[in-house]
């Protein structure tokens, strides 16, 4: 064989172990991470919207005006469940310790069934029900049907809760 | 915030098999080339050894593919590729001996054993389903391990090779059975520890910022301490004797996580070379050897003096940044150089480039040990994989650094490449144990069913609506 053959097939064959190599080392690239970490970014998911029971159906609710100012969703940012998000759809959202509770309070300072969370015309309203300890509206006492304005706390027992867009 | 999903494992082994397909050009184009660059012409069993390298490459595959289609995909086309690799250089010192009327046949055994250890691998992975049951037989593999280790010292039955007493003769084959120790003495250690590391871990008083064991607890590594000494005094193998102690600090560190085993095993280890150097000769010698390698009194000596190790330097530094290519160097300079100096031939004709894509392919593998140790749910799985890829990148480890006069030399193999059955045999074993716990460790994990909730009605919308409300995370 030729001397410039000699050559190719010892350089070639030098280039084929780094192939292999590095496809390997690409495997393990695509490999090495047990887990996907992706950030949350975008507008929130929208809830599933219920489809109204047979026997409401001429109690449809009201459908809030889907303005931007429109709040799509429910944070708590006090309390043990702080963190929690529930989208906001057009049904009720029913506060307090009771297990039937939309949001479901682990908080000896609320009441079984304490405070409800609804739509009206257009904006969202806070309604106590009848609870030991009160709902609050930023600093002010929840007594009757209350719109809630954009960035306002509702606190209830522990726990604030927001609406957020 | 962001949500943490874990990686799903596609089933599919489409990338071993590719892998596999450079893996197996990798050995026959090497094969070829020995040929072509020393006779001219390729070899005349070309064709059958293809085959036969292309069929046990294969049949691992398919046999992963049925038993454990979840074992890790990189493992399987990394070994072939290093028997591959050694097969060939093996051949390239047979064709080169000076001796036509009687030439060696390393490589045809050698190439015997390859078949013999992939079967015995596809055979573990077959007959062992979970690697669970191992734990059974821990105080077994005790026995076992500690057996084999003694083997070559009962008479009529041990023969001693080149000053070391670690052969055992059978039916007209030497093997090595301190080998075939290192696994079980790995399964032992990994059932050992994971039942009593929270002692080994948690008691003890803190000295100079690292948590010491208590006196009594340090009973287990003065044994196999004192056991690896033995063999070296014994059977005068340094390398068997610093394999065994190293494997046990390791796994003993992989079992606690406490530096200080690290430290107390270096110290022990440091003071057990040193009384060796000092009271035995061969081991002086080597000491001697590593240190003034190139007096010209040291290198003539033999046995025991540098020859050896300074020729494969010489040939290393032949073989330059791209080596001389296969066949056109001289590593049959150097004695043993299919077995104990292959690197230093690899390293001659492969050149530093080719030597580092092979040490950069161990490295691979051992990484592949480690990660399926993380990745495998039961402690004595995460010990015994973190074990065996310790033994691999440890026996490199020597081997490599001996060779290159970083570590005075031992008598340690170099994994899947260094002509003999008994560490094929392992090597292959050791390599169907991991990919049998990494089947285990990348499984996916089986549905939780924990809370069956009824199917939702009208009433219980709102219910859904706040068990999916409290899946979300606040951004």
């Amino acid at each position: 064989m030729s001397e410039l053959a000699i050559t190719l097939l010892r350089l070639g064959y030098l280039v084929l172990l780094w192939v292999f190599v590095l496809s390997t080392i690409g495997v393990l690239r695509r490999d090495l991470y047990g887990t996907k970490i992706t950030a949350r970014g975008g507008p929130a998911k929208k809830g599933r919207t219920p489809t109204p029971a047979g026997g409401t159906a001429a109690l449809a609710p009201p459908t809030p005006a889907r303005r931007d100012a429109a709040p799509t969703r429910l944070v708590v940012t006090e309390g043990p469940l702080r963190g929690t998000t529930l989208p906001l759809t057009t049904s009720a959202i029913l506060i307090g310790r009771a297990p039937s509770c939309t949001l479901v309070l682990d908080d000896d300072y609320s009441s079984s069934r304490h405070a409800r969370i609804f739509p009206q015309g257009t904006g969202w309203f806070v309604e106590d029900l009848g609870s030991t300890n009160g709902t609050f509206l930023d600093t002010t006492k929840v007594e009757r049907p209350t719109p809630i304005p954009p960035g306002a706390h509702v606190r209830i027992g522990q726990s604030v809760v927001e609406l957020q867009r | 915030m962001a949500t943490v999903t874990p990686h799903r494992v596609r089933p599919g082994r489409g990338v071993e098999l590719g892998l596999l397909v450079l893996a197996l050009g990798l050995g026959v184009a090497a094969y070829a080339l020995v040929g072509l660059n020393m006779t001219g012409a390729l070899p005349a069993n070309i064709y059958g050894y293809s085959a036969g390298m292309v069929a046990l490459g294969v049949g691992m595959h398919l046999v992963l593919r049925l038993r454990a289609p979840y074992a890790d995909q990189v493992i399987l086309p990394v070994a072939v590729a290093l028997n591959g690799i050694g097969l060939a250089m093996i051949y390239r010192i047979d064709l080169s001996t000076v001796d036509w009327e009687h030439p060696t046949t390393f490589a045809t055994r050698q190439l015997g054993w390859t078949a013999i250890g992939m079967i015995l691998a596809a055979v573990v992975l077959v007959a062992l389903r979970d690697h669970r049951t191992l734990r059974r037989y821990t105080y077994t593999a005790m026995v076992v391990g500690l057996g084999l280790v003694l083997l070559p010292l009962v008479p009529g039955l041990g023969t001693t090779i080149n000053g070391a007493r670690i052969w055992v003769r059978l039916g007209g084959q030497s093997l090595q059975p301190a080998e075939f120790a290192k696994i079980a003495l790995a399964i032992f250690f990994a059932g050992y520890l994971v039942t009593n590391r929270d002692t080994l871990a948690l008691a003890g008083s803190k000295v100079l910022g690292m948590q010491f064991p208590r006196v009594r607890d340090l009973g287990p590594i003065i044994v196999v301490w004192a056991a690896s000494l033995a063999v070296l005094v014994l059977e005068r193998d340094l390398g068997t004797s610093l394999l065994f102690f190293g494997l046990f600090v390791a796994m003993l560190y992989l079992a606690t996580e406490r530096k200080s085993w690290i430290f107390l095993g270096m110290l022990l280890f440091l003071g057990g070379a040193a009384l060796a150097a000092q009271t035995f000769s061969h081991v002086g010698a080597r000491f001697d050897a590593w240190l003034n390698a190139f007096d010209n009194d040291v290198f003539n000596q033999s046995p025991g003096g540098s020859g050896q190790l300074v020729r494969g330097l010489y040939g290393m530094a032949n073989g330059g940044l791209f080596g001389t290519g296969w066949g056109e160097g001289r590593p049959d300079l150097v004695p043993y150089a299919e077995s104990d100096f292959i690197v230093a031939s690899l390293g001659e004709e492969l050149g530093l480039t080719g030597l580092l894509a092979i040490l950069v392919a161990y490295l691979v593998l051992a990484e592949r040990g480690l990660r399926t140790a993380i990745g495998v749910r039961d402690g004595f799985g995460k010990l015994l994989a973190g074990g065996l890829a310790f033994v691999v990148a440890f026996q490199c480890f020597v081997v490599v650094g001996g060779v290159t006069r970083l570590i005075p030399l031992t008598g340690l193999t170099m994994p899947f490449m260094a002509y003999g059955g008994s560490s094929l045999l392992a090597n292959w074993v050791i390599v169907a144990l991991l990919l049998r716990i990494s089947d285990s460790a990348r499984r996916p994990a089986p549905l939780v069913t924990g809370f069956v909730a009824p199917p939702p009605t009208a009433a219980d919308r709102q219910d859904t609506q706040m068990l999916t409300g409290l899946g979300e995370v606040r951004e």
